[in-house]
């Protein structure tokens, strides 16, 4: 089927509109559609975020929402500002506060989204990050250790003891200097 | 200028290199999402607060180099024409969101292309490495020496539970998109293709065309790229895409053969016919240049055409985007207009060729 504005390029772009109870078949290509602002620019723009924004409110009956609605009004980012309504209604966080201000409604939110994870696993900025990275480390050869145990490898197991030693060391190093 | 000229400004020198499996994988792509800790995100951040972090992004690593990437530059959206924009988002090095959306957007550009920073995107930054051919891994560890680059100087949004904050809740954890630019003609020639995408999905990964979101698979070129972010490591989302990529070549290899056992004389045909509408229309839209390239493509991958060189159809699907078009002309034309040109261009391209070999 051809463009029935330029006569053409293929009609991509089909959909009816009713005006005043009348039905008009529309069918144009890309090209068309745009110029006659059938579809706006966002369109193309149409992503994941405007499916996303129906996730927030996965139950939707209205008693429920109702109930929902007077604590959520409350929740707000006291960094930008951001309402969760406005975080649920564009599906965007505002700034880095508003993961903290909206932490309890993240979890079933990055579950869908990730697969059901909903906590990092991996990178870690070296600067920033320092002690974080110090504790993943430590976790990790705890971890480490019950295996060593568990395979009765006691060697391997007090080099790793002696490794969480002074890495523990080391952070409580930190941690005092923190504080003074 | 001469079409050699332009094309050689035009093709980003990476695009040139030939990568590993280059026959079916056209690029590698790795994509850091980060944020400033201080600063709301540019979705609700004022001027001021924008104005901010593009003087910081300028002022730290403008007319610097990380690796082997010299001198990156700083290019600010503000300063470029509309049609230069629209070349650097058909070049892939800046997203459509930029160009046309962001306010106080800007890119830290290499050299060679290989390297593009966007800042005040969706997020502060958008770190992004280019690698010809199939080369994930080695894209991985430049993107971290990249991030870790930027992180000398950048107070990130880390949190330890989350990992990297960004913007939208689909980027979270790692920041981390991984994508290739796949050439797949006989999965679809084949219709295979169709069945193949949901499958790929399952996996959680997303198969899409060439312009990324929304855009149709032209020239049976497939982009297929993580969708998950959080709670797995960049490693493991590399291995995963790494695997789904590893068997889609072997299937289009697969495709291939049993296309020239069954069916050798029609695909032969198919070829030639592309060629000869490359070679001599003279007004010729995108969707069927696109078309027309990928059988040319991949009658150079099968032997049945020579002396033509396999960077054709990378070349040519992005010169023949209508920016590149306009940039050509050297000035603004109508679609119909636009077809006549391509053709044109098209047509000249192939005869630049047929001149190097004889």
């Amino acid at each position: 089927m051809e463009c029935q504005e330029c006569k053409q390029n293929p009609a991509t772009v089909h959909f009816a509109q009713v005006i005043n109870g009348e039905k008009t078949e529309i069918h144009v290509c890309q090209q068309c559609a745009k110029e006659k602002g059938y579809v706006s620019q966002e369109e193309d723009a149409y992503s994941l975020h405007h499916l996303l924004s129906g996730l927030f409110n996965p139950k939707s009956s209205a008693m429920h929402h109702q109930s929902h609605k007077a604590t959520d009004k409350e929740l707000q980012c006291d960094k930008c500002g951001m309402t969760y309504q406005q975080f649920a209604r564009i599906g965007k966080f505002g700034c880095a506060t508003c993961y903290h201000t909206f932490s309890e409604h993240l979890n079933p939110l990055f579950r869908k989204v990730h697969s059901g994870n909903t906590a990092h696993e991996g990178k870690v900025p070296k600067r920033v990050g320092s002690d974080i990275f110090q504790r993943k480390k430590l976790r990790d050869l705890k971890v480490k250790l019950q295996q060593a145990i568990a395979e009765e490898a006691f060697e391997e197991a007090a080099e790793i003891r002696d490794e969480i030693r002074s890495l523990e060391k080391n952070l409580n190093h930190h941690e005092e200097r923190d504080d003074s | 200028m001469s079409l050699e000229q332009f094309i050689n400004e035009a093709i980003s020198p990476w695009l040139k290199e030939d990568g590993p499996d280059s026959d079916i994988v056209m690029s590698s792509r790795v994509r850091l999402a980060r944020n400033f800790e201080q600063s709301p995100f540019p979705l609700i951040a004022d001027e001021k607060q924008m104005e901010s972090i593009l003087y910081f992004m300028e002022k730290e690593f403008n007319h610097r180099s990380y690796l082997q990437y010299k001198d990156l530059e700083f290019v600010k959206m503000a300063e470029l024409k509309q049609v230069e924009k629209q070349v650097l988002v058909e070049k892939h090095l800046i997203s459509p969101h930029l160009a046309d959306k962001s306010k106080q957007g800007a890119a830290l550009i290499s050299k060679n292309e290989q390297v593009s920073i966007m800042v005040n995107e969706e997020d502060h930054i958008r770190a992004q490495l280019y690698f010809p051919g199939f080369q994930l891994e080695k894209a991985l560890e430049q993107a971290f020496q990249l991030d870790d680059w930027l992180e000398e100087k950048i107070d990130y949004a880390f949190d330890e539970n989350r990992g990297y904050l960004t913007s939208c809740p689909t980027n979270v954890g790692t920041g981390l998109r991984a994508s290739v630019m796949m050439h797949l003609p006989a999965l679809a020639i084949t219709r295979k293709i169709n069945r193949m995408i949901p499958a790929i999905n399952q996996l959680g990964l997303v198969v899409r065309g060439i312009y990324g979101e929304g855009s149709e698979a032209l020239g049976n070129i497939f982009q297929i790229s993580n969708q998950v972010t959080l709670g797995r490591s960049e490693e493991d989302i590399i291995e995963d895409l790494k695997g789904v990529v590893d068997k889609l070549i072997e299937h289009e290899r697969h495709a291939r053969n049993l296309l020239m056992e069954q069916s050798e004389l029609e695909l032969e045909d198919r070829v030639f016919r592309s060629y000869g509408i490359l070679q001599h229309s003279r007004i010729i839209e995108s969707k069927e240049t696109a078309k027309c390239l990928s059988d040319v493509r991949l009658g150079i991958d099968l032997g049945f055409i020579h002396h033509i060189s396999k960077s054709i159809l990378n070349e040519l699907v992005v010169l023949t985007q209508p920016a590149f078009l306009q940039q050509y002309a050297k000035k603004m034309l109508t679609p119909n207009e636009r077809d006549v040109f391509r053709a044109s261009l098209i047509r000249e391209r192939f005869t630049l060729e047929q001149k190097e070999e004889y």
